[in-house]
Parts: structure tokens; C-alpha cells; sequence
């Protein structure tokens, strides 16, 4: 534990990114008893300095730890408990949603979950799936209600300060979503006067706070919630991930994208900032994930889930190291 | 009298002075008050009565029968919401058996809705709900189906359909049909208070008459020394039996109407309030399976959804965290199946109070383990304890769901004949107080004629 410690304090202190929150974390690292805190108070004097800090630092949040397979804390913990409790979406088709003909939970998310879960236990199946809507994906971390997030979460700044990423396992860019007859031509002032729905909690709400266009602005849990809105007349636009819209225009074909996507983003898993080894070793698994180009799982779950709506992607996005 | 230009009361009034002074005078202006008196008295009872009588008709026909059409309407609403969440958890095609509990929910539902809206009397409150309950059912409806047609074809969507279905119900149509049940409820009891209510007016013009007719009598045997004058004898016997009739006929329906109150509306009362309770319970069971996690109570971070079952089990059964959340033998004292064991009578009362007891007592146990199971990520194993037939928390609560039924309609029996007999013990006093009346002042009448005509 102790030489952990401090080798983890040191690997911290060359790093450039969240150091302040790393080197945090490291000195508290041999208090942990394995069990999940349900109040994350012990980092709460740096916690609360750490994400202004981190988000002023921040430049490339993208770029995660290492890969390694040495079984941690985190890992232990999860190997203890003999399941992984991963939070998830049942509303995002394609991605984590509840096939409505089993009733299983199937996507891409949830393909990434079980390769975790059996690279960690052993068996694809051990895994506890918690609902969770886009604005508690956070919460639910910091209370230790799960032990990652796989929930097409997009990597920023803001969120890195609050909760560790892994490596991004998924490009895309926020589109606008509109009934095909209608006026609106893109993300711009054509939505004057517009009723605009977004995922309480997700970058589209940030994005129509920064520059709402003179659009009326609302908000729901979940994205797909939106497609019910627009369906229903209460909304005239959908901004979300083009990666999800997709999702949405493939389960109601009125609807369609507009617009060029006006944003990068990529998905990454979240974890809690604390859990370093289970970061590393989310990341080696999808090392595997992404190794062997054509036929890799990640092609493989990508021709699967995603290729009818999001074509011409013919490789995962490269992954960024920060150590 | 010689003065034409005299007011007509004023020349009244100096013919009475006048009469007054001579006896046949003084004995037509005493048959003309025993009459009056007994008029009034004839016409206040008969006024009276019919009031109560008109009341006690419509704690029978009306208000009765309404609050309990209200709250088999909210029953119904909430039954259909649980069924589609159950349906939708089944996955793939909904099971016909689901599907046709749904629709016999919407059915009942929009049939009892059009006869409250034709039966109800009244207020705004009460019209209100109903056109809120009109206006959003089929907006329910239409979502629940655009639900469906989305989960037939393998999309999400349907889910979140669901989910802003089930919203629109617990956020509008619901309350709207509490609201509804409380207004019934409080006529109910308004109309219980109406026909309850002593007939005062009625007994004191009553002991007034009887008063006017001893006086009479005196005055008549003081002057002529004669005991009985047979017109104003019958007139007293006439008079004393309205009087008898009047108030063993109100005590009885008192007691009656108090019976039918005590024993039936109040124990249909509390069997509905326990009935809709046990359904939200389960309501709230399937949606904590739904919704998988994701609805969360802002200020705990617990499941809504599990936070609500509890809510509502405690408020049926008070299963009480002492007992570790498992359910004791016996329900809390205070709560719903607590007093409604408490106001049960005879064996067909308290049995199937009984039999529910032992069934939430069940169902709260399989709760708890299908809850462990949830949690511990055995998603699958959960469902099949929650919805899965033999020895779910479904069987139980179908169980206690028809035992609060079979308790219900005992206890709408015992209301019925309880209220039947009070409105019977009014049965012909308005007519037969008339009648007698009448028969009264005539007696007096021609009681005081037979005196006058001794002067011609």
C-alpha cells in the first residue's frame, strides 16, 4: 500500500493535468478500507479548491492514464463485492437502451460494460446495471453508488475536474434533431422563438445556456424524453450528441438531422477520481477493445449497434496518455 | 264600521274587539287559532320530514353510490397505469390477459365517469374534475398506445412513452380523481348530517298544538262542566300520534342512517382508501423495476419509486421499521387494515379483512427478497419475483387486491339495508302528518262548532 502510495504521489507530481487533485487523492490513498464511501467528505477541503484549479489547468481532458493490469484499490473492491456496478442508459437506442422484445439491456455501452466486467471478474454477466439520467451521472459517482459510468458521457474539462475519464472510445459532435418539414436550417438564429429540448445535465444544455438563439430552452432526464416532445408538439428542436440523434431520427423516421455537428466531442467511461487503478484498467481493456483493426471488438460492436445510423467510421478513435 | 274610508285591517281588527267581548265571538276566534295551529303544525312536520326523508334518499341513491363510483374511478385509473408498467415489464408482446385488464380499467373508468357526470348534483370542485378526468383519459390513452406501437416494434421509445404516460396520470388524472372522491365523500357526509338532523321546528309545533288543545279543553270544562268534547278529543288523539310518530320514526331512522354510517360508508371508506393504497404499493413495485435506479429522490439519492412503496405500505399495514421492513402478523395499529378489521362486522366482514392481512404480510416478504435480489444485480431474478406468476408479489397482491373486493361488497350490502331501514322508518310520516293534521283541525273545528251552535 505505502510503496503504492507513493509511487502513485510521485507519478502525480510529474503530471501536469488535475495534479492537485492526484497528489489528493495519492496521500489518501492508505486510509481506504476497500469499502465505497458513501460521502466522499475526507477529499472535501481539496475537492472543493480542486475543480476551478483543474478546470483552469485543463487542456487536454481527453488524455487519461496509463494502461496497466496491477489490481488496486478499486479493483480489489470491485473483486471483493464479485460484481461490478456499472450505471448505465436504458433510453439511448443503440447505445445502452432496454430492448423492449427481451427486456435486456443492450448497446454499445452495454458491450464495453461486459468486456470490463469479464476482463474484471472473469464473466461478461456480473454486472449490476443502474439506471442513472444524464445530470446524476456525476452524483452518482461521487456517492459511490457506482463504480463507472458507460453512458456516451463526453470528456470536458468541467467533468474531468469531478470525476476521471478513460480513454475516449467514441468521437461525435452535437447536431440538431427537427421534424422534417420545418424551418429550422442548423444551430443558429433560425431558432428564434423555438422551443429547444435538451437532457437536464448534458453538454446540449450547456451549449443552449452559452447561446440559446433567442430559443425557449427544456429540459428533461433523459435525451430520448426529447423524441417523445417533439413527437408530441411541445418541442420544435432536439439538441443532442450526433451519435444519440442518430439513435433517435432511426427510431422515427420524420425526424432528421440538421446542421453540420457543431462541437467535438468524445465518450469516455467516467469513473470516480479516486478509483486511479480501475482508471488504468478500464483503459487496458480497451486497449484490447480497439486491437485488431477490422475484426477488433470495437468494430465488431460498432458494425453491430451503430453502423446503420453513424457510417463510414472505419476505426476507434486513437487513444491520448497524459503519463 | 260606518266609516267606509276605514283600512280593511283596522276594521279587522275592531270586528275581533268586538267579537271578543261576546262568548260565540271568543269560540270562533279559538277555533280559527286550534286550527292554525294545527295547520302549521301539520304542514311544519310534513316540510321537515320530507327534507330529511329527500336527504336520507340521497345518502341512498346518490351520494353514496357516488363517492364510491369515485373512488372505483380513481381504483380503475391507477389499476391501468400499474397493468401498462407491469405489461411493458414483461417485454415483447404484452400477455392478453394484461392487455384486457387495461382495457376493462379504461372501460370502467370512462363508464363511471359519464354517469358522475350525470348523477352529480353539483359543485364546481365536483364538475371540474370530472372534465379534467374527461379531457386528459384519452390523452392518457393515446400515449399508453403510441407506447405500445413503439414497443412492438423494438424502439426505446415506448418506454419513454410510458414514462410520460404514467406522469400525465400520477401528475393530472390522478389527483383530479382524489379530488373528486374527497368532494362525494364530503357530500356524503353533508347529506348523512341533513337527514340525521332533529326535526325541532316540527316537535315544538307539535307540543304547541297539544298545548292549545288541553288549554281548549280546560276552558271548555270550566265553562260547561262538561268533560269531553269529542271534536277536540280527536283532535289531541290525532295531534299525539303525528307527535309519537314523529319521533320514533326519526329515532329509528337515526339509528338506522347512524348503523348504515358507522357500519358500511365508513367501513367502505377505509376499504377503498385500503384498496387504492395496496394499488399504488404495487404501482410504485413494477415502476422501481421500470425505471431501473433512475428516479431518484433529490434530497436522500433513495428510489422514488421504493420510498413511495414504503410510503404506501405503511399508510395500509404500518409494517413499521422495528420489524425490520418485513412485515409483523398484524397491521399497526391506525392503519388502513388495522381499522378496517376494527369496523368489520360478523364473520363475512372480518374474514377477508383477515385473509388480506396475511397476504400484504406475504407480499411484504417476497418484497424484501425480490428487493435484495434487485440490488444485489440479479435484475432478471427480481422481475421474475415482482411479476412472475407463482409465488410473485403480483399473485399477492391480486390476492389482497380481491379480498379487499369481497370485503367491500359485504360491507356495500350491510350499507344498503342498514340505509334502507332508515330511510323506511320515514315512509308515510309526511303524507300520514298531513293527513292527521288535517284531521286534527277539523276535530277541532267542528269540536268548537258543536259549542257555538248551543248559542243559536
Amino acid at each position: 500500500m505505502r510503496t503504492h502510495a507513493r509511487r502513485r504521489a510521485a507519478l502525480a507530481a510529474v503530471t501536469a493535468a488535475a495534479c492537485a487533485v492526484a497528489a489528493a487523492v495519492a496521500v489518501q490513498l492508505p486510509d481506504r478500507s476497500g469499502r465505497v464511501p458513501q460521502h466522499p467528505d475526507r477529499t472535501q477541503p481539496v475537492a472543493a479548491a480542486a475543480p476551478s484549479a483543474a478546470a483552469a489547468q485543463c487542456t487536454d481532458p481527453e488524455a487519461s492514464l496509463r494502461p496497466s493490469t496491477v489490481d488496486g484499490p478499486a479493483v480489489q473492491r470491485i473483486k471483493a463485492r464479485g460484481r461490478l456496478v456499472a450505471g448505465v442508459d436504458q433510453n439511448s437506442y443503440h447505445w445502452g437502451y432496454r430492448d423492449p422484445a427481451t427486456g435486456e439491456l443492450s448497446g454499445f455501452d452495454i458491450d464495453l460494460v461486459h468486456a470490463i466486467a469479464k476482463d474484471l471478474l472473469g464473466d461478461p454477466d456480473k454486472v449490476v446495471f443502474i439506471a442513472v439520467t444524464t445530470s446524476q451521472r456525476i452524483p452518482a459517482l461521487e456517492q459511490g453508488k457506482v463504480d463507472i459510468i458507460a453512458r456516451t458521457m463526453t470528456i470536458n474539462c468541467e467533468r474531468a475536474a469531478q470525476v476521471a475519464f478513460s480513454t475516449a472510445y467514441f468521437g461525435t459532435g452535437q447536431q440538431l434533431l427537427i421534424p422534417r418539414k420545418s424551418p429550422i436550417t442548423g444551430f443558429d438564429d433560425s431558432l428564434a422563438g423555438r422551443r429547444v429540448c435538451a437532457a437536464k445535465g448534458s453538454t446540449a444544455e450547456t451549449q443552449l445556456k452559452k447561446n440559446p438563439h433567442s430559443a425557449s430552452v427544456l429540459t428533461v432526464p433523459n435525451q430520448l424524453d426529447c423524441l417523445v416532445r417533439l413527437q408530441l408538439g411541445q418541442a420544435d428542436a432536439v439538441l443532442t450528441d450526433g451519435a444519440l440523434a442518430a439513435g433517435q431520427a432511426a427510431q422515427d423516421p420524420s425526424v432528421g438531422l440538421v446542421g453540420k455537428p457543431f462541437t467535438t466531442e468524445s465518450y469516455g467511461v467516467a469513473m470516480n477520481l479516486k478509483d486511479e487503478d480501475l482508471v488504468r484498467r478500464v483503459n487496458a481493456v480497451l486497449e484490447e477493445f480497439r486491437r485488431g483493426g477490422g475484426d477488433s471488438p470495437w468494430m465488431q460492436a460498432y458494425r453491430k449497434w451503430l453502423a446503420a445510423d453513424l457510417k463510414g467510421i472505419t476505426a476507434p478513435p486513437e487513444p491520448k496518455y497524459r503519463d | 264600521m260606518s266609516q267606509p274610508q276605514q283600512p280593511a285591517w283596522r276594521e279587522g281588527a275592531t270586528r275581533l274587539r268586538a267579537a271578543a267581548t261576546t262568548e260565540p265571538g271568543r269560540l270562533r276566534i279559538i277555533g280559527a287559532a286550534l286550527a292554525a295551529v294545527l295547520a302549521v303544525f301539520g304542514g311544519v312536520t310534513a316540510w321537515q320530514v320530507s327534507d330529511r326523508s329527500a336527504a336520507a334518499d340521497a345518502v341512498v341513491a346518490h351520494s353514496q353510490p357516488l363517492s364510491a363510483d369515485a373512488a372505483s374511478i380513481y381504483r380503475s385509473l391507477a389499476d391501468a397505469d400499474t397493468t401498462a408498467a407491469s405489461g411493458f415489464l414483461t417485454g415483447g408482446q404484452e400477455p392478453k390477459t394484461t392487455r384486457d385488464r387495461y382495457d376493462q380499467d379504461i372501460a370502467l373508468a370512462s363508464e363511471l365517469l359519464v354517469k358522475a357526470a350525470a348523477n352529480t348534483s353539483g359543485s364546481d370542485t365536483e364538475r371540474r374534475q370530472i372534465a379534467t378526468l374527461n379531457k386528459q383519459l384519452p390523452v392518457y390513452t393515446g400515449l399508453v398506445d403510441t407506447a405500445r406501437a413503439n414497443n412492438r416494434q423494438g424502439l426505446p421509445l415506448g418506454g419513454a412513452y410510458l414514462r410520460y404516460a404514467s406522469e400525465r396520470m400520477r401528475g393530472e388524472l390522478l389527483p383530479a380523481a382524489s379530488a373528486l372522491y374527497e368532494a362525494e365523500t364530503g357530500r356524503l357526509g353533508s347529506d348523512y348530517r341533513d337527514a340525521k338532523a332533529w326535526p325541532w321546528a316540527a316537535l315544538a309545533a307539535g307540543i304547541v298544538a297539544l298545548g292549545a288543545l288541553g288549554w281548549a279543553q280546560r276552558r271548555n270544562y270550566l265553562r260547561t262542566n262538561r268533560v269531553f268534547n269529542h271534536g277536540l278529543l280527536a283532535a289531541t288523539a290525532a295531534t299525539a300520534v303525528v307527535l309519537l310518530w314523529l319521533v320514533a320514526g326519526h329515532t329509528v331512522a337515526r339509528a338506522e342512517l347512524d348503523n348504515s354510517d358507522r357500519h358500511g360508508a365508513q367501513s367502505l371508506q377505509v376499504l377503498n382508501e385500503a384498496r387504492i393504497s395496496s394499488l399504488q404499493a404495487r404501482g410504485d413495485e413494477n415502476l422501481t423495476l421500470v425505471s431501473r435506479g433512475s428516479v431518484l429522490d433529490p434530497a436522500t439519492g433513495d428510489d422514488l419509486y421504493e420510498a413511495s412503496f414504503q410510503k404506501d405500505m405503511k399508510r395500509l399495514f404500518g409494517n413499521g421499521d422495528n420489524s425490520g421492513g418485513t412485515g409483523g402478523t398484524a397491521p399497526a395499529p391506525g392503519s388502513l387494515l388495522d381499522r378496517a378489521g376494527a369496523l368489520a362486522d360478523g364473520a363475512a366482514g372480518r374474514d377477508p379483512v383477515a385473509k388480506a392481512v396475511t397476504d400484504v404480510g406475504q407480499w411484504l416478504r417476497q418484497h424484501s427478497a425480490a428487493r435484495t435480489a434487485d440490488v444485489s444485480g440479479d435484475y432478471k431474478g427480481a422481475l421474475q419475483m415482482v411479476n412472475g406468476g407463482k409465488d410473485s408479489t403480483g399473485e399477492s397482491f391480486d390476492r389482497v387486491d380481491s379480498e379487499l373486493q369481497q370485503a367491500l361488497s359485504h360491507e356495500q350490502a350491510q350499507f344498503r339495508h342498514a340505509a334502507d331501514n332508515g330511510r323506511g322508518a320515514l315512509t308515510g310520516l309526511t303524507a300520514g302528518a298531513a293527513v292527521l293534521a288535517l284531521l286534527a283541525a277539523t276535530g277541532a273545528v267542528l269540536g268548537i262548532g258543536r259549542r257555538l251552535s248551543e248559542y243559536r
